[in-house]
């Protein structure tokens, strides 16, 4: 009954006291407001009409942005010239410290030893163009007898066509089917700052000729190559005699007198294998007659294995020359073979040893080497070496050559 | 000789023509992996975390502002593209709830690193994931002379694997 009598007094007071009642619209400002906010409601409802319609208009000049850019990017052989043509290189810095027995047979020198460009083009998607320009040892000058350091050739120009899916032709001037580095030796892709002496003097790394050839490749793995091109013009005089590598013409004004043939087989089918054959048969080695050197056959092969960490590299290359100027010299028979473990832990690093035995035709060419090093690799395309080479000649009278040297590098492709 | 020669060069280069290098159309790759219930095409936009990662798993800029992607339950196709030593090898890739399914080269546009295209090396990627570095969680071997083409293809996988990743959480989430 108490709380009974305080409400109703409360109420009362609501009621009757001027100003509550000041404060509650009338039923006729109620509707007003009402009507008002109706006007708002429908004003926010057109107005979110128009944003959604925006939207889709947005969204649909959006995906048409988006296909006209793709399909644009879509290139291939209908693209501009730009898309269709392709720029690349490598190149290689060397630090060489020659310790040898005989002092004066010490080298100490930095070399930029080579910087290639690439420049490829596809004419058609069957058609294309390949081509590598090269400079050796940074500079070149034209000297009367041609003893400058330095080299500027073209190594590699060839067209090549798409006969079948796995059948291309080539003519221009190519890199020959021989040995591990001969057509692979950019810096990023082999151990050690020098490439190796074997490929180096005996195959001869880098051969290019020009001429013509074919590659076929087959599902199984087995791949194979033939061409014919200018053979080698060695000297049968001087202190290069009989030295093949000597006798490499690079496609300037070579001399076509009797030309060339080459053919590999080649397997990798097995993932992390590669084997391979090599035949090279010069029909004369001098381009001339009656010298005493005549034809020339080089028997090449190799076995690459690359399993997880563990790779091991292995060549032997031989050079079975006729005629009596050159069975003479000593020089008749000449051959090398490497072998080359390594071990690369991480992507970034690997550590390899190499032995290589070399019977050339100079004498100082005739010698067996210890290496060892490391490549780092803080790009896959970019690599920082360093190695240590311990070289002994076969002869006492070459014994001031024998050396111990230091070697560091950098080198890139792109 | 001559006519040996010659009569070689006509059986070697017998044969029709085929279009340059493609082994299989997207098209008939994807009729392949879902039989007669090819789901309708999604896309995945290539921006913000997705834009970073896979920059950082190409090594450059995917050259694309979004990638389509067909998906059923758990299971995810991606025609992808990187370019071997100087071509776009276009790339067909099956992800499932156990990691890649099948990888399959549809077009190869370059003579060199052809080896790639066969199964005695695709063969080694079904049943490889991804770490949680984003790295593949068993070894590729590579082909000697085929290093850029092999890199290619490891790099796709991954980049397939990490896109999977992706759609599947959306889509599981998607309520």
């Amino acid at each position: 009954m108490k709380h009974t009598s305080v409400l109703t007094m409360l109420m009362a007071i609501a009621i009757t006291s001027p100003a509550t009642a000041d404060k509650l619209p009338s039923p006729e400002e109620m509707w007003k407001i009402i009507q008002q906010q109706q006007k708002e409601i429908e004003a926010l409802k057109k107005g979110q009409q128009a944003a959604v319609k925006q939207a889709a208009d947005a969204d649909e000049k959006a995906e048409a942005a988006v296909v006209a850019v793709e399909e644009s990017a879509a290139g291939g052989s209908g693209g501009n010239w730009a898309d269709r043509t392709t720029i690349g290189g490598y190149g290689e810095l060397h630090y060489n410290n020659i310790d040898a027995s005989d002092p004066a047979n010490d080298n100490k020198e930095i070399d930029f030893h080579r910087f290639v460009l690439y420049f490829g083009h596809e004419f058609t998607d069957d058609i294309r163009l390949f081509s590598e320009f090269e400079l050796e040892h940074a500079l070149t000058k034209d000297t009367s007898d041609g003893s400058g350091s330095g080299e500027v050739e073209l190594e590699q120009a060839y067209i090549e066509f798409d006969l079948q899916d796995n059948l291309q032709a080539r003519g221009g001037v190519f890199l020959l089917p021989v040995g591990i580095l001969n057509e692979t030796h950019e810096p990023n892709t082999f151990y050690g700052v020098e490439r190796n002496d074997v490929e180096n003097i005996i195959v001869p790394s880098t051969w290019w000729a020009g001429g013509a050839g074919l590659s076929g490749q087959h599902a199984n793995g087995i791949s194979w190559d033939v061409a014919v091109h200018e053979g080698l013009e060695m000297p049968t005089s001087g202190s290069s005699a009989f030295r093949v590598r000597s006798g490499r013409q690079k496609t300037s004004k070579a001399s076509a007198e009797d030309l060339a043939y080459s053919g590999r087989l080649r397997y990798t089918g097995i993932p992390g294998l590669e084997l391979a054959a090599s035949a090279n048969y010069q029909s004369d080695a001098s381009q001339m007659s009656g010298d005493g050197l005549d034809s020339g056959l080089l028997l090449e092969a190799h076995a690459v294995l690359e399993k997880g960490p563990f790779g091991l590299r292995a060549l032997y290359a031989e050079w079975d020359f006729d005629g009596a100027a050159v069975a003479a010299a000593d020089a008749d028979k000449q051959h090398g073979w490497y072998i080359e473990p390594s071990f690369r832990p991480f992507n970034s690093v690997g550590v390899y040893a190499r032995y290589e035995d070399i019977e050339g035709a100079r004498t100082q060419d005739r010698f067996d080497q210890w290496e060892v090093g490391v490549n780092y690799w803080p790009h896959e395309d970019v690599v920082l070496k360093a190695d240590y080479r311990n070289r002994e000649h076969d002869l006492a009278s070459d014994a001031g050559r024998d050396f111990d040297a230091f070697d560091l590098g950098i080198g890139y492709q792109f | 000789m001559t006519r040996l020669l010659t009569c070689l060069l006509l059986f070697l280069c017998a044969g029709p023509v085929p279009a340059s290098g493609t082994y299989q159309t997207p098209e008939d790759f994807l009729a392949e992996t879902f039989r007669d219930n090819l789901p309708a095409a999604q896309v995945l936009w290539l921006k913000g975390d997705i834009r970073e990662t896979s920059t950082a798993i190409m090594g450059h800029r995917y050259p694309a502002i979004r990638v389509r992607y067909w998906l059923q339950d758990t299971r995810s196709a991606w025609i992808l593209e990187e370019t071997g030593k100087e071509r776009p090898i276009t790339t067909g890739l099956v992800i499932n709830a156990q990691g890649i399914e099948r990888l399959r080269v549809l077009i190869f546009r370059e003579s060199r690193g052809w080896e790639v295209k066969h199964p005695f090396f695709t063969d080694q990627f079904p049943r490889i994931q991804l770490t949680a570095e984003r790295q593949l969680d068993g070894p590729i071997d590579g082909i000697s002379g085929a290093t850029l083409s092999v890199r290619a293809l490891k790099k796709l996988a991954r980049l397939a694997l990490y896109f999977h990743s992706q759609v599947v959480t959306s889509n599981d989430a998607a309520p």
